[in-house]
């Protein structure tokens, strides 16, 4: 007689897959590159969440960051289109399929530089889509030019010092409309998975930029995006906390001290204030406080903007339920009637 | 005499032009012969002036009468204050191309009122401001004055809508100076009106006030007659980019994207229009999403997105928003995305001539983008066409997984054109290959990129299918069969065939071009678009003046057809006529006709920004041919 063995078998989520079912082919990155990192935060979130892979897009532009989108979640569907132009892709995959998350991976070459016009409108849209830019101050895939997010003073490997102002991308998020904006680092799992997991209970444009070492380019002394550099000047606004909606809340929190934000799906973002007086859902207030917070040197990160009321642009379009890409004949072209009614008129 | 032409859209009468001088005499003296329902009137006015209903009125009169007419707007890039010139054709014929000559000036605007009596050719008509006195420069046309100023007055009150209704003057004279039918004429300004009974009142007493003037105090002396025929019974008028936005709008479009540009914008402000009518749901919901975007490479971009992701979505634009899109336009081919793009030709380079015609962006948008990219191109000659090739556009692009352009031009695009009613599409919409969820479970592996029915047409699948090996990977660069990424050698060249394959099989899915031949002559006409309105006019005259019957093919489309080598090849000498500089279809044909073929080939261009006229084509052949 066989003895029978239980094969406890994998961890699986809510929705039963194990975290494999998450993963993405192997990364092609150099190690350590901070991106790698951020596409294992973006596993662990989807799976903790219990995302249902066949319902994500992944979108991006052209980049090392943009490359990343292969490495993670095999099982959705995705679009590396072309450099700086993600933005007008990833709206377009939405009007088509409003039903469907979709998460855009950007760089800060591919944001802040040539995308910037569609950076600028996305956020503007509002539009529902979880956009992270991968941030290492320099163009990797060109082999290390700076970006627009260079810090002034910043140096390259080669000596060449940054003389120009760096683009914040996040005080950008905020003043153009998107509705859910903060700042990670790749090194700092906890923080970047929360902040992760909050982003996919958002409806609406979550910009999130996280500073990701490129070791190869922008990892030396003299670069204020190098992991040592982030270690001596990260600054925490807060502290994130998330309480998915499928999870009993039983966490004790002080209102005096912590902001809770009820979130679409009915989740729960606690932002513990250790700035004083914080208030992320002041946008005038944030933008100043991230200001302030460059000019001493300090590396803010956190949720800065939170916004839950604003309706996001699929709304204002007043779409039918179903996805317009699988509408049925019946209800994408109109009746014989109709086309004889407008003959009728231009008689 | 003399006669100048500077800035008038109007070229001066050709000495030697037959027609004109048989059918009208010159000069009031003797009783001129009748024309009937063969002229073409020129309006001049000032942009903003608001002539635009006063000339729709006379023009739908016209139809109205049962005579088949054309209309085109000559405006300049500006909102207010520059001239502009409105040309009215009648024609018992059927003839709707441009007229080279203008048989009756309605001169409305001061400043260029000398220079536009100037360019008439003797024996035409002049109605101008009396106080203008516009008879002193020109002997040989017949002049009618009328005190339009004076007559506005009496009828309207009110000072700041004199501007307005002293347009409606000028038409009750034409009426009657033509001998319309004034039934005709107030059914169409009710019509035009329809909305504002006190408007239509008030226009209606400027057009009768008008025709009294013109009745109590002009002679008659020219030989242009209005007749009641029966041509245009059951006939609508319509603007091409209006058909071209029904054509999207039967089709089943669901994204639209644009970013206004002259002359594409009323493509999609008339498909907003329809669509907020018709595509509504009873719940108040929208079966469509409308997007202003940033700019052109935004609007591609969100069509690309929208096409991968399984709407079917469009945009419209013009040459300057075509050099935009390059980039995305060769992701599209590359990663064979489906997207339609109308492009409503202007005159380039640059920007041009931003309110005139031409059709010279056929070959950047033919290999619009870097690498070996090349795209179908479909070409409307018609309002008819616009209508079916804008709806079947949208089969083509899903069908063959690749961006397909729409070529029109401003000449089709923005002016009225009559036409039969457009047919009911019949063809249910075809999404083309497409693998679901069933599908997938059915197979035991599937290949993104892998010509299964060596058609070079591969299969896909839309985000949102529920199937675990539904998903892969889209990317502008190297990929293999499986969609996964690639550099080599044998990957790239074998999805580079398969593209190839993949448009010579479109050859056979665009529109078919249309032949006309006796199978005797050895002189062959290859037009295409636009274009075939003069042709078609001009083979008529160069049968009738010149004995010389020429054969026709209208290109409707590229990839071409095969029939197209046949035609050139079943003919001696081949006249391509086309509305641009470099002679591009003639370019294009060469790269695809076998070699011994191509010196046949004999170029017909125009490229004034003036849509071609007939006697222009005759002429240029008539010379080549040493007739
Ligand atoms: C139109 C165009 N111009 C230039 C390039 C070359 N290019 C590729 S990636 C890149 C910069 C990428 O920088 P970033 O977005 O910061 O990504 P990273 O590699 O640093 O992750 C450039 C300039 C391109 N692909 N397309
Ligand atoms: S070059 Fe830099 S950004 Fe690119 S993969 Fe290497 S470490 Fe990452
Ligand atoms: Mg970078």
């Amino acid at each position: 007689m066989a003895a029978t063995v239980t094969n406890p078998g994998p961890k699986v989520n809510r929705i039963g897959l194990p975290v494999l079912e998450y993963r993405g082919g192997k990364t092609t990155l150099c190690a350590g590159c901070g991106h790698n990192a951020i596409s294992e935060r973006i596993i662990d979130a989807m799976f903790e969440m219990g995302v249902q892979p066949e319902r994500v897009m992944k979108l991006s532009g052209i980049g090392c960051s943009s490359k990343s989108p292969a490495y993670f979640l095999s099982r959705s569907h995705s679009f590396n289109s072309v450099h700086g132009r993600m933005p007008s892709v990833a709206t377009g995959a939405l009007l088509a399929n409003h039903t469907m998350m979709g998460i855009g991976i950007s760089g800060d070459g591919d944001t802040a530089s040539i995308g910037m016009g569609q950076f600028a409108h996305l956020m503007r849209r509002n539009l529902p889509l979880i956009y992270i830019i991968e941030d290492n101050g320099v163009y990797g895939l060109t082999k290390g030019q700076f970006s627009a997010t260079a810090d002034i003073g910043s140096k390259l490997k080669t000596g060449v010092v940054n003389d120009l102002p760096a683009i914040d991308t996040c005080s950008l998020a905020i003043q153009l409309g998107a509705t859910f904006v903060g700042r990670s680092f790749s090194g700092d799992k906890k923080q970047l998975l929360t902040m992760l997991k909050a982003a996919i209970a958002h409806k609406g444009t979550v910009m999130l930029d996280v500073v990701s070492p490129c070791v190869t380019f922008n990892d030396h002394e003299g670069s204020t995006r190098s992991y040592k550099y982030m270690q001596d000047h990260e600054e925490p606004i807060g502290e994130v906390g998330f309480v998915p909606a499928f999870e009993e809340i039983d966490v004790e929190y002080d209102p005096g001290t912590t902001l809770d934000v009820t979130m679409h799906d009915g989740s729960s973002l606690r932002l513990k204030k250790l700035h004083e007086d914080y208030d992320p859902t002041d946008r005038a207030h944030a933008v100043k406080t991230l200001l302030e917070a460059h000019e001493k040197g300090e590396v803010l990160t956190g949720v800065f903007y939170i916004d839950t009321k604003k309706a996001a642009f699929t709304d204002l379009l007043n779409l039918v339920d179903d996805p317009l890409a699988t509408l049925k004949q019946e209800r994408t072209r109109p009746g014989r009637q109709v086309l004889e009614e407008i003959m009728g008129r231009l008689k | 005499m003399a006669t100048t032409n500077a800035g008038a859209p109007s070229a001066p009468a050709p000495a030697g032009d037959p027609a004109a001088q048989g059918e009208a005499t010159a000069g009031p003296a003797t009783p001129p012969k009748p024309v009937i329902n063969d002229f073409s009137i020129q309006v001049a006015t000032v942009n903003g002036s608001g002539s635009q209903s006063a000339n729709s009125v006379l023009l739908r009169s016209i139809f109205a009468m049962g005579v088949p007419v054309s209309g085109k707007n000559l405006f300049p890039s500006n909102i207010a204050g520059l001239p502009t010139w409105y040309t009215i054709r009648a024609s018992r014929h059927g003839y709707v191309a441009r007229k080279k000559d203008i048989d009756v000036l309605i001169a409305m605007n001061a400043e260029t009122a000398r220079e536009d009596i100037l360019s008439l050719r003797p024996g035409a008509v002049a109605i101008y401001e009396e106080s203008a006195n516009l008879k002193q420069y020109r002997d040989d046309v017949v002049c009618y004055p009328v005190p339009f100023d004076k007559l506005t007055a009496a009828v309207c009150p009110e000072a700041k809508l004199r501007k307005l209704v002293k347009n409606m003057i000028y038409v009750g004279v034409a009426a009657q100076l033509l001998h319309m039918d004034m039934e005709a004429v107030e059914g169409a300004l009710r019509k035009q009106f329809a909305k504002k009974q006190k408007a239509a009142d008030l226009n209606w007493a400027a057009v009768e006030a008008g025709y009294n003037y013109a009745a109590q105090t002009l002679t008659k002396a020219d030989p242009f007659l209005v007749e009641r025929m029966h041509a245009t019974e059951g006939k609508i008028i319509i603007d091409g980019n209006a058909a071209c936005a029904l054509g999207a709008m039967f089709a089943g479009v669901t994204v639209v994207t644009w970013y206004p540009i002259t002359p594409s914008s009323s493509v999609v402000e008339q498909l907003i229009d329809f669509l907020k009518k018709y595509r509504v749901e009873p719940d108040g919901k929208a079966s469509f999403a409308v997007v202003q975007a940033e700019d052109e490479l935004a609007a591609i971009g969100m069509v690309l997105g929208a096409g991968w992701a399984g709407a079917r979505s469009m945009t419209a634009t013009s040459g300057p928003g075509i050099s935009l899109m390059a980039e995305f336009a060769g992701l599209g081919y590359f990663a064979e995305l489906p997207g339609v793009i109308f492009d409503i030709q202007r005159v380039g380079p640059s920007t041009g001539l931003p309110t005139r015609t031409a059709q010279a962006d056929l070959l950047s948008v033919a290999f619009l983008s870097h690498g070996d990219t090349k795209h179908p191109v479909l070409l409307p000659a018609n309002v008819t066409e616009c209508f079916e090739f804008a709806c079947a556009a949208f089969d083509l692009a899903e069908g063959l997984q690749t961006p397909v352009f729409v070529l029109s031009d401003l000449d089709l695009g923005m002016n009225n054109w009559m036409s039969d009613p457009f047919a009911y599409p019949e063809k249910p919409i075809n999404r083309g290959k497409v693998l679901t969820a069933e599908d997938l479970a059915k197979l035991p592996d599937w290949g993104r990129y892998k010509d299964v029915d060596g058609d070079g047409i591969p299969y896909r699948t839309l985000p949102g299918t529920d199937h675990p090996k539904a998903a892969y990977f889209t990317r502008g660069s190297g990929h293999n069969e499986k969609a996964l990424y690639s550099e080599r050698p044998e990957d790239y060249q074998n999805l580079m065939e398969r593209l190839a394959r993949k448009f010579d099989t479109a050859r056979t899915m665009v529109p078919a071009p249309l032949v006309v031949q006796t199978g005797k002559s050895k002189v062959g006409v290859i037009a295409y678009g636009t274009s075939d309105f003069a042709v078609g006019e001009s083979r008529d005259q160069l049968k009738k003046e010149y004995g010389l019957e020429a054969d026709y093919l209208r290109i409707r489309a590229y990839p071409f057809a095969r029939e197209i080598r046949e035609f050139v090849a079943s003919h001696e000498r081949v006249y391509v006529v086309e509305q641009n500089r470099d002679a591009q279809m003639l370019s294009l044909l060469k790269l695809d006709l076998p070699a011994g073929e191509t010196t046949k080939l004999r170029s017909v261009r125009h490229f004034n920004g003036l849509p071609i006229d007939a006697r222009s084509v005759t002429d240029e052949i008539v010379m080549q041919e040493g007739l």
